[in-house]
């Protein structure tokens, strides 16, 4: 859906071209917390001017919050409101489904990962709104670069539960195509994804006149744009940084979705900077936005805004959803050793689920039969999925040589015929390194070769 | 038709013949536009190609890697500069964990074609970080190719065929031999050439083997014609490929000569040179007539430039070794 972008004080950027810096009378994209743009100061002479929607703010507190639904479930409007003024209450419904099957998959994720069934599970418990929110804002065509905890962003991409699982169960690294959901691989490696995404975005921007439509390379569909998640710990990687730097002077059309969720393992967001971590987007020129990531709908509504900045050709957008981490950092984690109890209390009265459907149950959108019919959906999922997770063969050991390089390397053949001997699998000659057959019969031969 | 070509220029041409022919193809790094590169590399290439192929990027080389790995993502085909050797390693994670392993995390459905050109090694004079030779690194690494070209003929058709590699290749390019220069044919066609990962003798000889690549090529040459003067000959081979290695016209030759010696300028301890001599030990024991020596950079920080010539392998350290080799 096309909205209606904030102004900026510079033009668009074309293409690649890096973008001018502004003039110092009109600081590039200060973020007014509250507005989703907030540069209220003279266009660039040329530059089509749209009314800004905030005063710009430069007093950095106290920093407001983009939200249209407090944690107790009313309704209020602020700016942002009119990013999902076509939101009805089927939408939201619809948003509440996703929400509670995402949680129960994830439960049922965590279940399997005690049962021995996976070897690790990063939960997404408390980010269900900060996920299905900026997922649900998505054009198909828009790409998404996912760290490891968007298991919510991949159920509303279309992904197979089963596909996250595997990775998890130690059957593959990512078993999913990242062009058939427009869903890239998980990145565990924190924030090294940005600068994939921002790499892919800026490709958008050259693509504009390069090869045919539909070839690789070719040009971006109208108004594409890429979405990077990446949580308050990655925040402090360099590679998140340099992305914030790149994509900005490149103009490329990419929101940087931060989960803020408190925690990064045992560090809290204060360990990672001073500053809150949506305004250091101003630093790089570029517009940010808070918005309380717990709620569905604010979230939808700011998401919405970033990537139609993005479409328009004004480059990055950065937001960051304040959310919570309500289990560990995953199973392995114990956050009992550096978290006080109260805190998780005090955010369970934020919870994003219970906020919709209370906003849902006053409005007499859903019900308690309704509500119902969706546990019933959502424990459907989970018991098919732990079904096939439970299903999901071990690859064949050879899997292990499988896609190294575009071809198999002579040492690479002669360690794969190694392995399928000592298996007992089809007679084969005894590798050297080098590929020259010895005498099977010899056994030093078999361990040198080892 | 034939010219008169340095080896910069040699990959000049060859990544100006790449680019005409592929529009997919886009060369990024500091100062590559412009300036066309401190060593004039890609000097022209944004004039012939626009700033959208032939792109300036700010000074991060993590991102110069990363955003490659995008753009790959999306079909494009990037060509890296990264600017000096030392300069390589903040991007260390993206070649190694990102780059390399696309590949095999997505099961083979995701490749990268990416290059990264990276000028290596000494003998410039330079200050500190800009004359390492970090090969080792990288030929550690499954998921990459890892080539060095020696000459100019071979720098024009390596790095075509580097560029049209479906894997990311790590194209390691000797910068005190950039001035070197000799006639090549910078429009011959590559299915005439040796295939990029293929080694290659170039100095038939039969007393003892030199196994080189990169810069070292040449001082093995000059060491052959010193020894010839001695009445020995010596078999010189450019390895080119350092990932994968070609051992086969090793191991040939040292079956017949019965002696090798590795040269190279980085450090010893766990190099490309302890590679060799595990493999050609393990594949050629029994017609050994010495063990595999190795000739190279010592392992120290690489010196002040002062004491470069010391450190760097030359042709007295080449034929001192081979003369231990000979007397064993």
């Amino acid at each position: 859906m096309r909205v209606p972008g904030p102004a900026r004080p510079v033009g668009a950027a074309p293409a690649i071209t890096p973008v001018r810096p502004a003039p110092p009378s009109a600081p590039a994209a200060p973020s007014a917390p509250g507005a989703p743009s907030a540069p209220a100061a003279p266009s660039a002479p040329g530059a089509p001017s749209a009314p800004a929607l905030g005063e710009p703010e430069r007093d950095h507190s106290p920093v407001r919050l983009a939200q249209l639904l407090t944690p107790d479930g009313r309704r209020h409007d602020d700016v942002h409101s009119q990013f999902v003024e076509d939101v009805t209450d089927a939408d939201l419904t619809g948003l509440l489904r996703d929400m509670m099957i995402v949680r129960r998959f994830d439960a049922e994720a965590t279940a399997l990962q005690r049962q021995g069934e996976l070897g690790l599970w990063a939960s997404l418990l408390g980010q269900e709104a900060a996920q299905v929110g900026s997922a649900r804002a998505l054009a198909d065509t828009d790409m998404v670069f996912p760290s490891y905890r968007e298991h919510g962003v991949a159920w509303c991409r279309g992904l197979d539960p089963v596909d996250i699982l595997a990775l998890f169960r130690g059957v593959n690294h990512g078993g999913w195509d990242p062009t058939e959901h427009h869903f890239q691989l998980y990145s565990i490696v924190v924030g090294s994804q940005a600068l994939h995404a921002t790499g892919y975005a800026m490709g958008a921007a050259i693509g504009r006149g390069a090869a045919g439509p539909g070839a690789p390379g070719a040009p971006a569909a109208p108004g594409e744009a890429t979405i990077v998640y990446f949580g308050d710990g990655a925040s402090s990687e360099g590679d998140v940084n340099e992305a914030f730097g790149w994509a900005s002077v490149f103009g490329a059309p990419l929101v940087f979705f931060c989960q803020n969720n408190q925690w990064a393992i045992s560090e809290p967001a204060e360990r990672q900077s001073r500053v809150p971590l949506f305004e250091r987007a101003r630093g790089f020129g570029f517009p940010s936005v808070r918005v309380d990531g717990n709620d569905v709908l604010a979230t939808m509504a700011v998401t919405r805004w970033a990537l139609a900045e993005a479409r328009a050709g004004r480059g990055p957008v950065l937001v960051e959803a304040l959310t919570y981490r309500m289990g560990a950092h995953t199973t392995a984690d114990d956050p009992t050793r550096y978290r006080d109890p109260g805190e998780l209390e005090a955010w369970r009265l934020r919870d994003p689920v219970n906020r919709l459907a209370a906003y849902l149950t006053v409005r007499r959108a859903v019900n308690a039969e309704r509500l119902a019919v969706f546990a019933a959906e959502a424990d459907a999922v989970a018991a098919d999925t732990r079904r096939r997770c439970l299903a999901l063969p071990d690859p064949p050991p050879e899997r292990i040589f499988d896609g190294v390089l575009a071809g198999e390397t002579d040492l690479l053949r002669g360690q794969r015929a190694m392995l399928r001997r000592l298996l007992g699998g089809p007679d084969a000659p005894v590798p050297t390194a080098a590929g020259v057959p010895a005498a099977p019969s010899v056994p030093a031969a078999v361990r040198r070769a080892i | 038709m034939m010219s008169t070509l340095t080896l910069a220029k040699a990959l000049n041409s060859g990544l100006r013949s790449a680019m005409a022919a592929n529009e997919r193809i886009v060369v990024m790094g500091e100062d590559v536009g412009r300036l066309g590169g401190v060593f004039r590399v890609t000097d022209g290439l944004q004039d012939a190609f626009g700033a959208d192929r032939v792109i300036d990027t700010p000074l991060a080389e993590s991102a110069i890697i990363g955003t490659a790995i995008g753009l790959a993502m999306r079909g494009f085909r990037p060509v890296c500069e990264i600017q000096f050797d030392g300069f390589v390693y903040p991007a260390f994670d993206q070649i190694v964990s990102q780059l390399a392993k696309m590949r095999y995390r997505s099961g083979g459905r995701v490749a990268l074609p990416v290059t990264v050109r990276i000028p290596f090694g000494g003998g410039i004079g330079a200050v500190e970080h800009h004359s390492e030779s970090p090969e080792a690194y990288f030929c550690h690494t499954a998921g990459l190719r890892v080539v060095s070209c020696s000459n100019p003929a071979d720098a024009n058709t390596m790095i075509r065929q580097a560029v049209a590699s479906d894997d990311p290749v790590i194209f390691f390019e000797p910068k005190r031999r950039y001035w070197d220069k000799a006639e090549i044919d910078p429009d011959a066609p590559l299915d005439a050439a040796p295939p990029l990962h293929a080694s290659r003798t170039v100095r038939a000889g039969a007393d003892a083997t030199l196994v080189a690549y990169g810069p070292m090529v040449r001082t093995c040459l000059d060491a052959a014609d010193a020894m010839a003067e001695e009445g020995r000959s010596l078999e010189v081979i450019d390895l080119r490929s350092l990932s994968p290695l070609d051992l086969d016209p090793v191991l040939a030759s040292v079956r017949r000569t019965g002696r090798c010696v590795v040269v190279h300028e980085a450090p010893s301890n766990v190099s490309v040179s302890a590679e060799i001599a595990a493999r050609v030990s393990e594949d050629a024991f029994y017609s050994l007539e010495a063990p595999v020596l190795r000739v190279t950079g010592f392992d120290t920080p690489y010196p002040p430039s002062r004491l470069e010539e010391h450190y760097l392998p030359d042709v007295d350290r080449i034929l001192d070794a081979v003369d231990r080799s000979l007397a064993f």
